[in-house]
């Protein structure tokens, strides 16, 4: 009451609302920054007096002070090569399929929403449950042929390098396709987004000169969207770099060597991380933060490579 | 002067007529058709992802409950788990459930406060060169692993949080659940903001044009306005805490809050913790022998899992399309 009978009382008290919620609000954003600076100079810390040219380039050990990460290493950049390899072509031609060529039929409009609606459920599927799917249907492939032991189909030896069997068995392979399975949606939702922003009247002046639809798809709309697919897709390697917990199911979370070829098993380095982590041995807490410090050097990396490209082609396209 | 003394870019004209011979229609509908079936193809493995997701935990969790050790009652009803330990094996899920909203609730009071208010100063307050320094940093924290936050939270929190107060065991939910939230606050953030930039300016110039101040507009005009946004942010953000692994798997510990000894253990934040996530990663890096009930009361987990999340995302969705406000 008294406020209203006052204006200027009134207007001061929501003056100084305002002003308490900007501190309120500086308060909250220092805190977060703040978290994230404990966050890297703890693990800086923990982790410098590992961290050196021999452990980059040996093998996990019992002994703290011999361990290296580069079976881990390799592992990861295997995976993640299969990863790519697949997961980029089926991402690109799905948001392709979602955006270039919508239909105009009913019952066929009615199966684009549901592939659309299900793309947004995949995405928060919890990676685990595709690490159960990528054990079943990659490593053990439904058990309908045969098992590891006795496969159905092998080519070559254990020797070779292009030595391949099927069911896959524990290895690369399967856990490669697996992290696929985990970034498959999120190359589609951002390759979507770059299709989108590329202006219609691109399409048009293309469509009126006579090109078909692909050829409107392949000469036009693409090359316009692939610094927007490529961000995307970088940043979704990255998650497939750092996932871990699919790959728990399916790979070693300790191994001493590199894998010669893709039925080989392996390790990745978010596991190798998690394993040295989980031991009580304070001495292994500090390989694990320079494991930390190795994995979190090659993700800034990657988001370093994807802001640079969204930088450099941030231009209006009309 | 070359097309003076040259006559031959005439012919090449002439040329083009039967150039044009093999690119007939059929051949171009073919290739545009195997072009589109292979699109189609690529539409229809997302499909079959879900669908094969659905038959291999629907197919495992039901041989789960043909067994004579389980019945669906105890399942859905039962407040003790012990699949592992102990003469007598019992299934019920509400402690892994309850070891599970543990952690998403601590992770949530840390994520949803923070990453909202962070997001209105963002989008209503800061000065643009601010802003392009937060947005890397907030790109920057949701690019760590979530292995990385499971190690700080073993090594730097609990020793902190047991400094604070020696009732803290080593695995406790209150670092885990810290962590999850600090994981998940950059989630909340940028998808909060999205939202609030998306509300037209004309709504907050006709606030101001009022004698709102910048307060008043932020939190009665914009924030109610991109309310269906906010809130599928959230839901999402709460389906990722649910669905985590490694920050779990490394701090919270390996023993669910056991219900049936006292209800009251679902709300101590002090000792330790299993969620339905870090139970299947035990099943399945432990050498338990497959199909038996232990193992495949892991694909039952896993189901009752993928239920929840799907549900948080469908209402997620379905809150952003019905609540949509189309302005203009």
């Amino acid at each position: 009451m008294q406020s209203l009978a006052n204006p200027a009382l009134h207007r001061n008290g929501r003056f100084a609302k305002d002003k308490l919620f900007v501190i309120l609000c500086i308060a909250a954003t220092m805190l977060s920054i703040t978290m994230l600076i404990i966050l890297l100079t703890s693990i800086g810390l923990q982790g410098k007096d590992f961290l050196s040219w021999k452990f980059l380039s040996s093998a996990p050990s019992r002994k703290p002070a011999k361990a290296g990460i580069y079976p881990a290493m390799m592992g990861t950049i295997f995976a993640c090569g299969v990863c790519a390899l697949s997961a980029i072509p089926i991402g690109v031609g799905t948001a392709i399929l979602l955006e270039e060529f919508k239909p105009r039929n009913k019952h066929l409009r009615l199966i684009h929403s549901i592939i659309q609606l299900n793309i947004t459920n995949l995405a928060g599927v919890p990676s685990i449950v595709y690490g159960i799917l990528g054990l079943t249907a990659f490593a053990h492939m439904f058990g309908v042929l045969g098992t590891v032991d006795q496969p159905i189909l092998t080519i070559g030896t254990t020797e070779d390098w292009y030595h391949l069997r099927l069911p896959f068995g524990r290895s690369v392979l399967a856990g490669g396709l697996t992290l696929m399975l985990v970034i498959l949606p999120i190359i589609i939702i951002s390759s979507q987004e770059a299709l989108r922003a590329v202006p219609g009247s691109l399409r048009h002046g293309a469509l009126a000169l006579g090109c078909t639809k692909w050829q409107t798809v392949w000469s036009t709309s693409l090359p316009a969207a692939i610094p927007g697919i490529m961000t995307g897709t970088i940043l979704a390697m990255s998650r497939a770099i750092g996932e871990a917990a699919p790959l728990l199911i399916i790979a070693a979370l300790y191994l001493r060597f590199t894998p010669g070829h893709l039925m080989d098993d392996f390790s990745a380095m978010p596991l190798q991380i998690f394993n040295w982590a989980s031991r009580p041995q304070a001495d292994f807490h500090y390989v694990a933060a320079s494991g930390i410090i190795v994995l979190l050097a090659i993700l800034l990396t990657f988001n370093a490579i994807a802001i640079t490209i969204r930088q450099l082609t941030h231009r209006p396209m009309s | 002067m070359t097309t003076l003394t040259n006559p031959k870019p005439e012919f090449t004209s002439t040329c083009t007529l039967s150039d044009c011979k093999p690119r007939s229609k059929t051949v171009r509908k073919i290739r545009e058709f195997c072009i589109i079936s292979g699109l189609v193809a690529c539409g229809l493995f997302s499909l079959a992802t879900t669908l094969t997701i659905i038959i291999v935990l629907a197919k495992e969790t039901y041989s789960f409950f043909r067994l004579d050790e389980v019945s669906l009652a105890d399942f859905f009803l039962g407040l003790k788990w012990a699949p592992l330990l102990g003469a007598e094996h019992h299934f019920g899920i509400w402690p892994l459930i309850s070891g599970t909203l543990q952690v998403t609730f601590i992770g949530m009071c840390v994520a949803i406060p923070l990453g909202l208010i962070t997001a209105i100063w963002l989008s209503e307050y800061a000065p643009e060169k601010i802003r392009r320094v937060l947005k890397p940093m907030l790109e920057v924290l949701a690019g760590i692993p979530t292995v990385v936050f499971g190690f700080f939270a073993l090594t730097v929190l609990t020793p902190s949080l047991q400094f604070l107060y020696e009732g803290f065991e080593v695995f406790n939910v209150m670092s885990a659940g810290i962590a999850v939230g600090i994981m998940c606050l950059p989630i909340v953030t940028s998808l909060t903001e999205d939202a609030l930039r998306a509300v037209p300016k004309s709504l907050r110039e006709g606030a101001y044009g009022l004698g709102s101040t910048r307060f008043e507009t932020s939190t009665k005009v914009v924030t109610p306005a991109a309310l269906s946004g906010i809130i599928a942010a959230f839901l999402l953000a709460i389906a990722r805490a649910i669905g985590e692994v490694m920050i779990v798997a490394l701090a919270a510990g390996s023993s669910p809050p056991q219900l049936s000894d006292n209800v009251l253990n679902a709300v101590d934040v002090t000792s330790e913790t299993q969620t339905m996530t870090a139970y299947m990663v035990q099943i399945f890096l432990g050498d338990v022998s497959n199909y038996g009930p232990e193992y495949l009361s892991a694909y039952a987990v896993g189901g009752t899992l993928f239920v929840m999340t799907l549900a948080l995302t469908i209402i997620g969705h379905f809150i952003r399309i019905k609540f949509r406000q189309a302005y203009e």
